[in-house]
């Protein structure tokens, strides 16, 4: 019997996990995936967004300028790559400049600072490569961009290295309410591919699925549709084309397509918004990528698309209302949801984090544990080391001095620190999101067979049992003929 | 920092150019060489190239892709050319400075007189290309699934859909069949392949294979493991077709889309490039814009034989040498000669001529870029057409050569640009 049981490890399971780890507590948290990190969460344009598109007063606008305040805090005490590079939401009609106006003050009504709408010069000198159309442009400087994966990774490391439990490949099937044969309390009972779970909270933090896990235990039934949005990620010789976010103005799908640095880096351009029907419908369409690649350059010049390594879609978890739906279910007690998780969700997470230890600090009388550790130490880059410390470094373990990842330099030690640290990486594709071997301009055509032995070695999974991302997603099948000695 | 160590030549790479820069630099008397190696072994990509039909060019007998190498190898060994396996360049530097990095001797550095690059190159991956569908395992570039069967001893699938007709991919073709796959087809985007005829001829006809020139792939099937392709044809705009569009149920996709020249090194010292080639633009010695870095085979252009490889890395290594003895000076005078590619013609290489310093017939090789039938190879002098060669058959798969005499060359002191062109009378 667990005390809360969080459904889902992406970034908001995973933010909740890592509150909750600060109380006497006993806490897992359930995934289908066979990591953290798999759905929403993994393919996304990796912005902190500043807060001024959601309407004033919305939980969206609430969590969103909250988590964009924290996010300077947790990635320095959970060592994520973070970066405030600030946003310009783009104008070029004349027509539509009272929309920035609008933006702005609904930036000031939901408390974003720093905010200030720039003439056509002010946006040009800022950002050289701006459309020859711009108009004018709202800047908000406190938005940002990190690293979604190690965001997630890095809450849900801290949230195990202070006891929280996760199983992954554990899907969900069932949820019924019962009582606790002991002391009479209502209980979940959570019926699972690996058995029953009981436990006297859930959290429901399963992004597109949220509003399955909702309506299996409430008669207010809420709807979720998997809102698919296709990217491109350019090359690092692309990286510096903008140095903000740039934003055309909204509409009612959204954001619009953006270009962005990376903070690893690199461009992206996304996303498209296409409402679908498939929770698992993450494919690229030739339609879409077509689209993207047309409306890029509407508000960038010279966008050198040519030079993508890689096209991917996430699907955003868009709930009929546009809103985020936290906090208890009214007919469901001891049942809290995290749903409706599209953008500003990543934003967002530390904020719903926070806010749902507290609610349950609160209706628990919980208390704090004397040894939580609230920090924690990413996965060591040795291109940040000086070249003494480097060898230092490898002196006392030598994989550090074997590359791996041409592309983006990884060696070695680092994709062995990956696999052994707490929730560690089993697949190809966990190892890609830890360290970045495969990311890079050649996709890991250079690097896989060589992470696959050192998985084969490290972790004793049989070659013909590692797996991309999980699954059935085998990375060899059988031995060759003259292979099987 | 380990001590500063220094050579008069460090190669970069030790594949079938860099041993054949090594093994020519040490015969033409420069002695401190040191072959830089990132792999495990000397050889490069020929190592997974287990199937036959190298060195006809240069041994004139059919070898295997380790046998070639190890015929350089061999001679690496049995000259006394130092080599550093397991070890990575991470950068070289304008002045020659190479930085690398292994297991035991962790970061360092070595000061070099003259660097040839011959890091070869990578292929195009799926992501380049943004072929739409899914993301799931069983995608490989060619040569990465030939690494798997060749050198591991794993088979990445059993049905297997090739896009692309790059060599490797037709090689693939027949050894994955050999192994008891089903290849059901290759789609190629252009109208003719980028391979070999000979390896169409051996890889896909024998066996029964189909290549569907102008065809893509416009989807990908499969959650975690490929499930099926959906190819179509394309019209000129290179655009799909509607209506054109055929299921294929598969395990496995195999890429072999393009060759990219590996070039980040380079870039990296500030070495001028030919946006055409991806490689560096090198005068008649096969030097780059930086004055004693050299560079030869892949990393230079995508070369369609191995032998024509050795060939030109000889070349640099001997010229690599000659620099170095001669007190790394540029010994040349007058002016340079351009190389002009055009109408048909996409590159040259090399992409000027200094007469003072250039072979007595030097070797100018290009590539065509589509098939031509019954046409003639021109070369112009100035405005004056001085060869004019009929070929049978030229496609964009194999690459042509022409022969500059030095001799010739006296007899037009004032000129500034040879064009090579392709004309069909």
């Amino acid at each position: 019997m667990y005390d809360v049981i969080i459904i889902g490890a992406g970034v908001t399971g995973s933010a909740v996990a890592r509150e909750l780890s600060r109380y006497k507590l006993n806490v897992c948290v359930l995934d289908k995936e066979e990591d953290v990190c798999c759905g929403t969460s993994k393919a996304n344009s990796a912005i902190v967004h500043a807060g001024f598109d959601a309407a004033a007063g919305s939980l969206m606008a609430r969590f969103n300028v909250r988590g964009n305040e924290m996010m300077d805090d947790i990635s320095r005490d959970l060592d994520v790559p973070f970066k405030r590079n600030g946003a310009m939401v783009v104008c070029i009609n004349e027509s539509e400049k009272d929309g920035l106006q609008e933006l702005y003050d609904r930036g000031i009504a939901n408390g974003v600072k720093g905010m200030q709408i720039l003439t056509r010069e002010e946006a040009l000198e800022k950002e050289p490569n701006l459309s020859e159309n711009v108009v004018a442009a709202l800047y908000a400087p406190t938005s940002g961009i990190i690293c979604p994966f190690i965001l997630n990774i890095a809450m849900a490391e801290n949230a195990n290295a202070n006891g929280v439990e996760f199983f992954f490949n554990t899907e969900v099937e069932a949820i019924t309410p019962a009582v606790c044969g002991r002391s009479g309390d209502p209980i979940w009972k959570l019926r699972t591919n690996n058995g029953e779970y009981k436990a006297k909270y859930v959290v429901n933090a399963a992004g597109v699925y949220a509003d399955v896990f909702h309506n299996m235990v409430s008669a207010d039934k809420i709807h979720i549709t998997p809102r698919r949005g296709d990217y491109c990620l350019l090359d690092k010789s692309a990286g510096n084309h903008v140095s903000h976010t740039i934003f055309p103005q909204p509409t009612k799908f959204g954001k619009g397509v953006l270009v962005a640095p990376t903070v690893h880096g690199n461009l992206i351009v996304g996303p498209t918004a296409v409402d679908i029907e498939d929770r698992e419908g993450n494919n690229t369409t030739a339609a879409g990528i077509g689209d993207l690649i047309a409306k890029a350059g509407d508000h960038v010049r010279n966008l050198p698309i040519r030079q993508v390594i890689t096209s991917f879609a996430g699907l955003r978890a868009h709930e009929d209302g546009h809103e985020f739906i936290i906090g208890e279910v009214k007919d469901a007690p001891h049942f809290i949801d995290c749903a409706g998780m599209e953008s500003p969700g990543l934003a967002s997470s530390p904020a719903v984090g926070e806010y749902v230890g507290a609610m349950l600090r609160e209706k628990m009388g919980l208390e704090e544990k004397e040894e939580w550790i609230g920090t924690r130490k990413g996965i060591l880059n040795p291109a940040n080391l000086s070249i003494e410390e480097r060898n230092e470094l490898i002196k006392k373990e030598p994989a550090y001095g074997r590359i791996i990842c041409r592309c983006e330099m990884i060696t070695e030690g680092e994709i062995i620190d990956a696999i052994h640290r707490p929730l560690g990486a089993r697949s190809l594709d966990g190892i890609k999101r830890r360290t970045r071997a495969g990311m890079g301009r050649c996709q890991a055509g250079f690097c896989s067979p060589r992470s696959m032995e050192i998985i084969n070695r490290e972790l004793g999974i049989a070659m013909e049992k590692i797996t991309k991302l999980g699954g059935d997603s085998k990375m060899v099948l059988e031995r060759t003929k003259g292979g099987a000695q | 920092m380990a001590a500063r160590n220094s050579y008069d030549i460090v190669i970069v790479g030790g594949g079938p150019a860099g041993l054949a820069a090594a093994v020519a630099a040490k015969k033409a008397g420069t002695d401190s060489i040191l072959i830089i190696e990132r792999d495990k072994e000397l050889g490069g990509i020929l190592n997974q190239c287990i199937h036959n039909g190298f060195g006809l060019h240069t041994f004139k007998e059919e070898l295997t892709g380790p046998e070639y190498a190890y015929r350089f190898i061999e001679q690496v060994y049995d000259l006394g050319i130092e080599y550093k396996l397991d070890t990575m360049v991470m950068d070289i530097s304008r002045d020659k400075v190479v930085t690398a990095m292994n297991r035991t001797e962790g970061m360092f550095q070595i000061q070099a007189s003259a660097v040839i690059l011959a890091m070869g190159c990578r292929e195009r991956p799926r992501g380049a290309l943004n072929i739409p569908g899914y993301r799931p395992a069983g995608i490989y570039s060619a040569g990465t699934a030939q690494r798997l069967v060749n050198m591991e001893g794993y088979m990445p699938g059993r049905e297997v859909v090739i896009l692309g007709s790059g060599d490797i991919g037709l090689i693939m073709a027949r050894r994955m069949t050999f192994e008891g796959a089903i290849v059901k087809v290759v789609a190629e985007l252009m109208p003719f392949s980028g391979g070999l005829k000979r390896n169409i001829v051996q890889c896909l006809d024998d066996y029964g294979i189909p290549l569907k020139l102008s065809h893509t792939i416009v989807d990908i099937e499969g959650k975690e493991r490929v499930t099926a392709v959906t190819i179509a044809e394309v019209g000129p705009d290179m655009k799909p077709i509607p209506g054109t569009e055929e299921r294929y149920t598969c395990d496995t996709l195999l890429l072999s889309t393009g060759l990219i020249p590996e070039n980040e090194l380079s870039r990296g010292a500030g070495v001028e490039m030919n946006a055409v080639t991806s490689g560096p633009i090198v005068n008649e010695i096969l030097e780059t814009s930086i004055p004693g870095v050299f560079a030869c085979g892949n990393v230079l252009h995508v070369h369609d034989l191995v032998d024509y490889v050795s060939e030109e890395a000889t070349r640099a290594g001997t010229n690599a040498a000659n620099y170095v003895q001669n007190g790394c000076a540029d010994e040349k005078s007058g002016t340079d000669i351009q190389l002009v590619a055009t109408e048909g013609a996409r590159y040259t290489v090399p992409s000027t001529i200094n007469v003072s310093r250039m072979e007595d017939n030097l070797t100018v090789r290009f590539r065509v870029g589509a098939v031509y039938k019954d046409s003639y190879v021109s070369v112009f002098f100035d405005d004056e057409r001085v060869q004019h060669r009929k070929k049978r058959i030229m496609a964009p798969g194999e690459m042509e050569q022409i022969i500059i005499q030095k001799k010739k060359l006296a007899d037009y002191p004032d000129l500034r640009t040879i064009t090579v062109k392709i004309e069909a009378e």
